[in-house]
């Protein structure tokens, strides 16, 4: 196969006078060639990206001073805090008094506590004729109105890194949440966060 | 006494099938990569389960790496004169006293990251010698800093187009980075970002996972 053998022509007898040709070996010494793919290889393996990087979206709201913008229904509402050293802390429906609701996971034990919520607001939620209305106006599923009222507020510490930012995001995508917003942490949040940091 | 004679055996080695799958694998290299982008600095996306193409044309990128400087470039791979167009503006707009020869090298240029002020000591270093040159980062406040100057030019630039605004981040940036950036974003009532990730695939048995493999299903 390799190199190409031209033995098969001595079968054939020729006449007296007839100058046989000296048979060359075709054998051809492959080294360098060998020796060129692989340096090509390696310089290509150096300069090259395997993987081509995707994009994720991000909608974010517009900065307005009116406070009560949206105000989600609180049996619906879900915060998750963003601490340092990959915390994750969260409360449903509105922070109590005593703090009792402030809960501490991390990011392997996050998505249980979203499809829970999910799953608890979907359960609770009351046969909606006007939603349901809308989205079959609009071609859409009318399951999305199953959920119409679970909303889960992202909240980043200053501690918290880009990494922690887009793998909550991610998980939104991944629990298929429609409504979320990321805004900013409330005193009274930075305060237990930092004592449960301690600092 | 008799010695025994050893056969003299030929060292050559057939070596074919040996280049045969030094050029198989060369082939796959050469198919299944990219170049590498030149970057002045290395960062490391974090990942996600969203699949949207990254666009090569009509977008403004931002790069913010662990430190928390901050870059700024212009992506038109089709149109290499919107880029010379948007320095244009910029040194226009700013009174920057850069040369002709500056701005053309602002166009080969991946990415700047330096404030006004230093932008024409950058763009006086030919390309290929910035290496060397560290980029302290274009600066940013929480009001978006010398970054909404930036996108507001770049902006202006391409009016008529859809311009799409990529934000890369390294994972151990940290989240007030990220939030300025935004803001300078924001700042120019831009509300729409797309975050440069590495594909990964979506946790089985998790919702996206079922509502995706319903939609192979389905086609």
């Amino acid at each position: 196969m390799a190199s190409i053998d031209e033995g098969g022509g001595g079968g054939h007898k020729k006449g007296p006078g007839v100058k046989k040709a000296k048979k060359l070996s075709t054998r051809v010494d492959m080294t360098p060639m060998v020796d060129l793919g692989f340096l090509l290889i390696t310089f290509f393996i150096f300069t090259t990206t395997m993987s081509s990087p995707t994009t994720m979206e991000l909608y974010m709201p517009k900065d307005t001073k009116d406070e009560d913008q949206n105000k989600a229904k609180e049996s619906g509402a879900l915060t998750i805090m963003l601490g340092k050293d990959n915390h994750v802390y969260y409360y449903e429906g509105q922070l109590k008094e005593d703090a009792s609701n402030f809960l501490s996971t991390n990011f392997a034990g996050i998505r249980k506590v979203i499809i829970d919520k999910k799953k608890a607001v979907i359960d609770a939620h009351q046969h909606d004729a006007g939603c349901e209305k809308i989205w079959e106006k609009n071609g859409g599923d009318k399951k999305s109105c199953l959920d119409k009222d679970l909303v889960i507020v992202i909240k980043p510490s200053e501690n918290a890194t880009y990494k922690n930012t887009v793998d909550i995001l991610d998980e939104m995508a991944i629990s298929d949440i429609k409504r979320y917003a990321m805004v900013d942490l409330f005193p009274a949040e930075k305060i237990l966060i930092e004592a449960t940091e301690g600092k | 006494m008799p010695s025994v004679k050893i056969p003299k055996k030929s060292t050559f080695v057939d070596m074919t099938p040996f280049v045969d799958v030094a050029f198989l694998i060369l082939t796959f290299f050469i198919m299944a990569t990219k170049f590498k982008p030149e970057e002045p600095v290395e960062i490391k996306t974090p990942n996600s389960v969203s699949t949207k193409d990254l666009p090569d044309s009509d977008a403004l990128q931002v790069t913010f790496d662990s430190t928390g400087r901050v870059f700024f470039s212009v992506l038109s791979e089709k149109n290499r004169k919107i880029k010379y167009d948007v320095i244009k503006h910029i040194n226009d707009a700013r009174s920057l006293g850069l040369t002709e020869a500056e701005m053309q090298n602002f166009v080969r240029m991946p990415s700047v990251g330096v404030p006004f002020s230093g932008l024409k000591q950058l763009l006086a270093i030919p390309v290929e010698d910035q290496k060397n040159f560290r980029q302290p980062g274009i600066p940013l406040d929480t009001l978006g800093g010398e970054l909404y100057y930036w996108i507001r030019d770049a902006v202006g630039t391409f009016t008529g187009k859809k311009l799409q605004y990529l934000i890369k981040g390294d994972n151990s940036a940290k989240y007030p980075a990220f939030k300025q950036v935004l803001n300078a974003f924001k700042k120019n009532d831009i509300f729409k970002f797309q975050m440069i990730t590495m594909l990964e695939d979506a946790p089985a048995g998790s919702e996206l996972d079922i509502i995706r493999k319903r939609q192979k299903a389905g086609k």
